[in-house]
């Protein structure tokens, strides 16, 4: 009996494990998948053909991926721009000023935002802001723009989608960092006469700066990543965007979206070429979460 | 709440805080009840029992909505046993080693991945590779494909519930005579059944949501599927499918409008769990 039983304990805990592997199993799994895929192309191509090639015309064979990597940071940093003061005023807010009665509003309303499925996004970006980018193209800007950037389908209706997509992200780790900041900071700094104000940002935030910046990047990782709402709203022209910083109406596309729209059509070469782009779209994720779980690591350790 | 009267410029940042706060709630009172009032005149019993017609600018969406369920439940199915394992593996049956910092890097790596990277890998993987397994453009590879995206989410609230269940429990149990796994199957589970419920539940959310990587995985097809083998499209893919293709913006918001009552729902109860949940503890 003690022996059935040792045996069936340690049958079980062998089973928890692999479960447990399973997560590390998946992610090299992929990792070996995507890059036997996606590497080849590149030695076929050129490493420098591929990621500065301003072309991207797969009948012609020319696969340069420059125009969506572009467009790809292009939409992000105008998103962050938009979204990070945003979200960081609403986790200051939710930290410092907001009764318990304001927050019981604000928080579920922003998990709402998180659970948001992001073809809504992009259906409320195509249909309600694309139409009001298309209004400001052709009633204000006419002028300044040419022919093609003149139909509401544009970095910016991207930029904005994408802005509203990332609040819940900077909201609730900005959220964290700040009410980590040990009180004692406050109440010193309060004790010496500051206003509140002041405590705010010339203590609770410089010392909760390494989280917020963490909050930062991983809401970056994820509007890399981001396909479906901005397939609906960016046009998806793979050509650079041009004419300074009238360029925020030109429409483009990003990395994701060029896979998720063409790996259905694509033959071999060209879906090879896709894989290409997953390897490169992977490293630049990877790199950013890594710089992130490092920073938040930091943090903790202080 | 301000300790400090704010005066001059601080009025100004006052404001501005505030704004941004109440501008987080309207965007999202925005969209929804966009969606909703656009949607909802279009949303009858015919259409959510009708067969689509015309790739889906005409009809219903009753294949969907079958689709949809076979594809939840399929990827619950595979996830949960995996997820809540892990979960158990790492709260019971090791202290922080190598091999736990190794797994849990893997998973937080994991639950970074956009999810067309998923697509993908799920492409190559389960389509492609074990494609005579999977029926190729499948149910099956699209919920296992599924399950690598929403296993992170698994796996953290379930050992967030593990860790809620007092440690006399687990001392009470085995100091009975009761194994390590009785100890887990008998007490822990039981214990911590809440919270990783609420994790499933939102894992069944996320999954519904998903879209990208679902595109090069599902299959996409319009008929009602009868075995797991068959591809399908759940209620996100046709939404997208329906606007992108068909133009045919009224079905794709009659769709939205399901989606958006099906997600409000999941929210409310994982909510409601995790409400009961504080109270048993307070």
């Amino acid at each position: 009996m003690q022996a059935r039983n040792k045996l069936e304990e340690n049958f079980i805990k062998y089973l928890l494990l692999l479960c447990a592997v399973t997560a590390v199993f998946i992610i090299t799994l992929l990792v070996v998948f995507i890059f036997r895929q996606g590497l080849p192309v590149f030695g076929e191509h050129g490493f420098l053909n591929i990621l500065l090639g301003k072309a991207w015309n797969p009948t012609a064979s020319i696969y340069g991926i420059l125009p969506m990597t572009v467009g790809t940071f292009y939409v992000t940093f105008l998103a962050l721009l938009i979204g990070v003061p945003c979200g960081l005023a609403t986790a200051i807010f939710l930290a410092e000023l907001a009764g318990e009665q304001v927050a019981r509003v604000i928080r579920p309303a922003i998990e709402l935002l998180a659970a948001i499925p992001s073809v809504i996004y992009g259906l409320f970006g195509m249909v309600v802001i694309n139409e009001l980018i298309r209004y400001m193209e052709r009633n204000w800007f006419l002028n300044y723009l040419p022919e093609n950037y003149r139909w509401g389908y544009s970095v910016l209706s991207g930029a904005i989608v994408l802005a509203i997509m990332i609040l819940p992200t900077i909201i609730n780790i900005s959220e964290d960092a700040l009410r980590a900041v040990p009180r004692a900071y406050k109440e010193g700094a309060l004790a010496l006469g500051s206003t509140h104000f002041q405590t705010i940002f010339k203590v609770i935030l410089p010392a909760a700066k390494s989280g917020i910046i963490s909050a930062v990047v991983l809401a970056m990782g994820r509007a890399l990543g981001e396909t479906m709402a901005l397939i609906m709203v960016i046009g998806n022209v793979t050509m650079l965007p041009q004419h300074g910083l009238w360029s925020i109406f030109a429409p483009v596309s990003t990395l994701t979206g060029v896979i998720a729209l063409e790996m259905g059509y694509a033959g071999p070469e060209h879906r090879a070429a896709l894989f290409a782009v997953g390897v490169v779209l992977f490293c630049i994720i990877a790199f950013l979460n890594s710089v992130a779980l490092l920073l938040i690591r930091r943090g903790v350790d202080n | 709440m301000l300790l400090t009267k704010p005066k001059g410029k601080e009025k100004l940042i006052n404001l501005f805080l505030w704004a941004s706060a109440f501008f987080t709630v309207f965007i999202l009172i925005l969209i929804i009840s966009y969606v909703l009032v656009k949607g909802v005149v279009h949303v009858d019993l015919q259409f959510l029992t009708d067969k689509p017609r015309r790739m889906g600018a005409e009809g219903g969406i009753f294949p969907v909505i079958i689709g949809t369920l076979y594809f939840v439940t399929l990827t619950i199915i595979i996830a949960t046993p995996i997820g809540v394992g892990a979960a158990i593996y790492l709260n019971e049956y090791t202290r922080e080693n190598r091999l736990t910092k190794i797994i849990r890097f893997g998973t937080e790596l994991l639950a970074g991945i956009p999810s067309i990277i998923f697509g993908l890998f799920g492409y190559l993987f389960f389509v492609v590779f074990l494609g005579d397994i999977t029926g190729g453009w499948s149910l099956v590879s699209g919920a296992l494909t599924a399950t690598c995206m929403i296993l992170p989410t698994i796996i953290r609230t379930s050992e967030e519930a593990l860790k809620t269940v007092p440690r006399s429990y687990r001392e009470g149990s085995l100091s009975l005579g009761a194994t390590r796994w009785q100890t887990i199957y008998k007490v822990i589970l039981p214990s911590a059944f809440p919270g990783i419920l609420t994790g499933i539940i939102l894992g069944i959310g996320r999954a519904i949501g998903e879209t990208a990587a679902l595109l090069l995985t599902l299959g996409g097809s319009l008929l009602t599927p009868t075995s797991i083998f068959h591809g399908a499209r759940t209620l996100s893919m046709h939404l997208y499918m329906v606007a992108m293709e068909t133009g045919n913006m009224e079905k794709s918001f009659a769709t939205g409008v399901v989606l958006i009552i099906l997600i409000l729902s999941l929210n409310i109860i994982a909510n409601f769990i995790l409400k009961q949940l504080i109270a048993r503890h307070s």
